[in-house]
């Protein structure tokens, strides 16, 4: 058989450069020394040849209750700790427990890990795990000719694969005759490593998912002792749940190391990442952990009003566990009241924040209205899902962008951040929070499904190097007459002074009526409102963002391709892709959505042509082609999954040969 | 902090200083209808602040839109005119966040039972500690006049010139049965009482909701005249008053009783049944007495409209019980660590 490299090579090559030939070339590979220590058995290698591979794309399948997303999850801290640079897409329908065995049931969970830094999840994977047949069937287009697939025969009944469509068994028929199938009773195995148990049938079958994890632990030498202790930890009130599932994962090492199914197994060395101490983190952990920063570097304390959505609920249930750090959550009767709570504990001083999504943000509408009339600090997390409506709520896009830009009455302009990775969502959190609170404003976070759930290794910052905020509360009055006039703008930034309840001498009522200038009286007058709308607008303009940055290598590349937020893997390395085959391609991220960049324009202005990505029907593009006058060009797609790095290298090629034609006119 | 003469207000900062209404007037010119009984109550309120004995600028004031809400404009603390309907979610989460202020909300029928209805019951049910003074006039006033959530079935109005359709909220009915701790009326014209209310529900611990009927002077003026006039209102009103039996009327002539079905009726009080006059209490723990009591009124004449401290209980509250886990973290995990949180448990390092 050939390697999986070869496989992956041959087909995807997901990433650019990433796709480079590998030492894992199709030659048995060096044999390495033990993996890690065995858990019931000898050491992998000890017994069978071992290969060498540069990088790798599994994908475990199986019904929503099958736990594929805790197997992935536990691959993936497998991996992480064993020093490979990872990249995750966890891949679930919206129903907790859909029908069994159907399509729409399909919960999959993909990684990618690599001996080198990677950007994406990859494009198609090299295993399948697939645990029934509509996980066979639901994954099967997406996998190249040659890709490894292991499934569990038990589950390949005439009804099970009659209920999916299929009218012959397709482990028997040929149809699967240009892949590497492994035909692996997991159920039978399962039940019969838990035999002695004591568990009723149901409850040991359950564990099939941990004898497929210690399998494919066993195929790519996965350090094993973090799975066991995360078992017995999360089971600690069960005990016998926890040993039955230990033991199925050794069981299904074992497996792998003495049945003749599988001849091989694989090596992926750590990769060679920037020095520093590294952790795995998922977007919204990143997120959580950013706002946690944002408070403590700015001594603010946090507050947390939100209503559970999907996918942002779990920064609600992450910050709920840090109360020490003096981190309030509020969990509301509904969106509105969820930023109302935020937006009242702001005016009090705390940090506040709201966490949502799409359709929690066009209820907040009203208030961040109101927050912007205020002039109060507040976040406004959007981790954006499909849409319109209630849409895909577990699938990812982009479409919130223009939502987030303008979807307020009157002119309410918010500035809007938008992080490019999972590891990002903390430098963005702590941005999104020096903006709000140095200017006085309501900021969007822009984050998406997408950047969520996926994960991928983090340098873990030193906390002196994170950057400072400084509230700068009013402590007196500001008029030379005794008085505190709360709408006395600092010149420099145009932000009010943040005056809080308890400081004598500063109380002053604020509305939502419009104000006068200074004084913040209510005022009807046509030239104050005039005044007042340009200021505010004024104000949010000003705000200062780093330079947006250009890659372009050699300084020739005509095209230029422009993204934001997590298209960003999926660009670059389709950008690597192009120059590892001779093209050349300027590519550059935008963070900052509103203002943007004061570069920007200059950025656009110097390319022949500009290509934007983005996972909508062009928003950004829209936004470009208003304020700059250039002909930006769309480049969309709202699958509810990330662009393909291949999808987009063609794009790419196809800018780049577009230009070379018309030179040929 | 012991000798507050609110013990709820125990952990706001107090002002020994004296302090007069005068302290709590702004230089804002007043802008409601001459004639409109939210000056009325206004004045009640400035002048019953003093009696708190804390600093003014630990006092916010948070309403939401309509007339009533102008409130805060003329309230010399800090305050927040906010959007339709939200005061208690924006009160709810600057009470949770600052203890040591004593937050109140002001709102409107209209805002408070129509569309912040939700945000109301979920305040109420919590329990956070809120002072909500909800002026009553059964009507839309800042948008000139449609029937609101507490006018009577078939009103005529701009909206509704065949008569409304809506069946009425009884907003005393709706808190009790949204599990609030405190539940009162009172009245705009009559300033001693609407203060003693004020006194009582600054005195609970939690959520206090304070039904006032104020009189909208241009679209539904003399709504509440029956209880107001010197001919009618003592027949009219039942003045509540915890531990006493619950008469009214000229030298209290009827009284509130309990049928054998366990409903409460009102009848003239006769030798025969005085000793079974019902005896008010509002600290009772069921709701069933004060519930009943809410909906004793005659809908269509509001006679016997029981005025006073419907129910006054005691329940934790939800700002000192998040705070109080707060510190048991603290306590049990010691103060946050960043360096620690952001490593976490499972890390590798590259060289």
């Amino acid at each position: 058989m050939t390697s999986q490299v070869d496989q992956s090579e041959a087909v995807d090559g997901s990433d650019g450069d990433e796709a480079r030939a590998g030492s894992g070339d199709g030659r048995p590979g060096p044999a390495v020394p033990a993996g890690p220590p065995a858990p019931g058995g000898p050491a992998p290698g000890g017994t069978k040849p071992i290969r060498r591979l540069d990088r790798v794309i599994i994908r475990f399948a199986g019904d929503s209750g099958d736990g594929m997303q805790l197997t992935g999850d536990r691959f993936t801290s497998e991996t992480a700790s064993f020093g490979n640079d990872l990249s995750t897409l966890p891949n679930f329908p919206a129903e907790i427990r859909a029908p069994a065995g159907t399509l729409p049931g399909v919960s999959s969970f993909q990684l990618h890990f690599a001996d080198h830094d990677i950007l994406t999840p990859g494009d198609a994977p090299n295993v399948l795990v697939a645990m029934n047949p509509a996980a066979l069937k639901a994954n099967l287009p997406d996998l190249p000719r040659g890709a490894e697939i292991i499934v569990n025969t038990d589950e390949f009944t005439k009804r099970a694969l009659a209920k999916v469509g299929y009218p012959a068994d397709p482990l028997t028929d040929g149809s699967l005759d240009g892949f590497h199938l492994h035909k692996v009773p997991l159920t039978t195995l399962t039940l019969e490593a838990l035999k002695d148990s004591g568990l009723a049938r149901k409850d040991a079958e359950r564990a099939k998912n941990m004898f497929a994890l210690g399998l494919l632990s066993w195929m790519y030498h996965r350090p094993t002792h973090g799975t066991e202790s995360f078992l017995r930890a999360k089971f600690a009130k069960k005990p016998q749940i926890a040993e039955a599932n230990v033991l199925a994962f050794r069981a299904g090492w074992n497996f792998g190391e003495t049945t003749e199914t599988f001849a091989v197994s694989y090596e992926v060395p750590p990769a060679k990442l920037p020095a520093g101490r590294y952790r795995n983190i998922s977007g919204n952990l990143a997120l959580s952990y950013g706002l946690i920063a944002a408070g403590q570097r700015s001594g603010l304390p946090l507050y947390l009003g939100s209503y559970p959505i999907t996918p942002a609920s779990d920064i609600l249930h992450e910050l709920s566990r840090h109360k020490n750090f003096g981190v309030r959550t509020f969990q509301a009767e509904d969106e509105i009241a969820g930023i109302g709570a935020a937006l009242g504990a702001a005016f009090g001083g705390a940090l506040g924040v709201t966490t949502t999504s799409g359709p929690g943000v066009a209820l907040k509408s009203e208030t961040i209205g109101l927050a912007v009339s205020l002039e109060l600090p507040l976040l406004v997390v959007d981790i954006q899902r499909g849409g319109p409506s209630t849409g895909l709520p577990t699938k990812t896009e982009q479409a919130d962008l223009l939502q987030a830009m303008f979807g307020r009455n009157g002119e309410a302009p918010v500035p809007i951040v938008a992080p490019a990775t999972p590891a990002e969502c903390f430098d963005a959190a702590l941005e999104a929070a020096r903006i709000a609170v140095t200017y006085r404003t309501p900021v969007f976070l822009l984050s998406d499904g997408y950047l969520a759930n996926g994960s991928e290794p983090w340098r873990i910052p030193e906390v002196d190097e994170l950057p400072e905020i400084d509230p700068q509360f009013a402590t007196g009055p500001n008029r030379e007459d005794g008085a505190f006039w709360p709408y006395l703008r600092d010149p420099r930034t145009l932000a009010r002074p943040w005056a809080l309840p308890g400081t004598p001498g500063l109380e002053h009522r604020i509305g939502g009526i419009e104000k006068q200038d200074g004084t913040g009286n209510i005022s009807y007058d046509p030239a104050n409102h005039d005044f007042m709308v340009r200021t505010r607008q004024a104000k949010i303009d000003g705000i200062t963002v780093k330079p947006v940055e250009v890659d372009d290598p050699t300084g020739d590349a005509r095209v230029l391709v422009l993204g934001w937020g997590s298209t960003y893997g999926p660009i670059t390395a389709a950008v690597r892709r192009v120059r590892a085959d001779g093209g050349e391609v300027a590519q550059a991220h935008l963070r900052n959505l509103n203002p943007f960049p004061a570069n920007l324009g200059a950025v656009l202005r110097s390319y022949e042509k500009v290509i934007v990505p983005e996972m909508n029907l062009g928003q950004l593009a829209l936004l470009l082609r208003a304020k700059y006058l250039v002909d930006a060009e769309s480049y969309n797609q709202v699958r509810g999954l990330p662009f393909k790095a291949a999808q987009l290298a063609d794009v790419l090629w196809a800018a780049i040969g577009t230009l070379d034609e018309e030179d040929h006119r | 902090m012991s000798d507050h003469r609110f013990p709820s207000l125990r952990l706001v900062p107090k002002d020994e200083a004296p302090q007069s209404a005068r302290d709590f007037k702004t230089d804002q010119e007043v802008r409601w209808c001459p004639g409109c009984g939210d000056y009325a109550i206004l004045a009640a309120v400035q002048s019953f602040m003093p009696e708190l004995g804390i600093k003014r600028e630990n006092t916010v004031f948070v309403s939401g839109i309509g007339c009533s809400s102008r409130f805060p404009y003329y309230m010399n603390t800090y305050g927040v005119h906010s959007i339709h309907g939200r005061a208690p979610a924006i009160a709810t989460g600057l009470a949770t966040a600052r203890q040591d202020l004593s937050v109140w909300v002001v709102t409107g029928d209209g805002d408070a039972l129509s569309i912040g209805g939700n945000h109301l019951i979920h305040a109420l049910r919590r329990n956070v500690n809120l002072k909500i003074l909800l002026f009553n006039n059964r009507i839309y006033g800042l948008t000139k006049g449609q029937y609101s959530p507490t006018s009577e079935l078939g009103k005529i109005t701009k909206s509704t010139p065949m008569g409304s359709l809506d069946a009425p909220f009884n907003p005393l009915s709706l808190a009790i049965g949204a599990e609030a701790t405190f539940v009162a009326r009172t009245i705009d014209s009559d300033r001693q009482h609407l203060q003693s209310v004020l006194r009582a529900a600054a005195e609970h611990e939690g959520t206090a909701l304070v039904e006032i009927y104020q009189n909208c002077n241009i679209f539904n003026d003399g709504a509440f005249e029956v209880l107001k006039d010197a001919g009618t209102r003592e027949e009219a009103l039942i003045r509540l008053e915890h531990g006493r039996a619950i008469r009214f009327g000229a030298e209290g002539a009827n009284g509130v009783f309990r049928g054998a079905d366990g409903e409460l009726f009102t009848a003239p009080v006769t030798a025969a049944n005085e000793a079974e006059v019902l005896v008010h209490d509002a600290h009772a723990a069921g709701p069933a007495t004060a519930f009943a009591l809410s909906r004793i009124a005659d809908a269509d004449t509001l006679h016997h409209t029981p005025i006073g401290v419907l129910r006054s209980v005691e329940r934790p509250v939800y700002d000192e019980l998040m705070a109080s886990q707060l510190a048991t973290a603290a306590a049990h995990r010691g103060p946050g660590d960043l360096a620690g949180l952001l490593a976490g448990n499972d890390t590798w390092t590259v060289d």
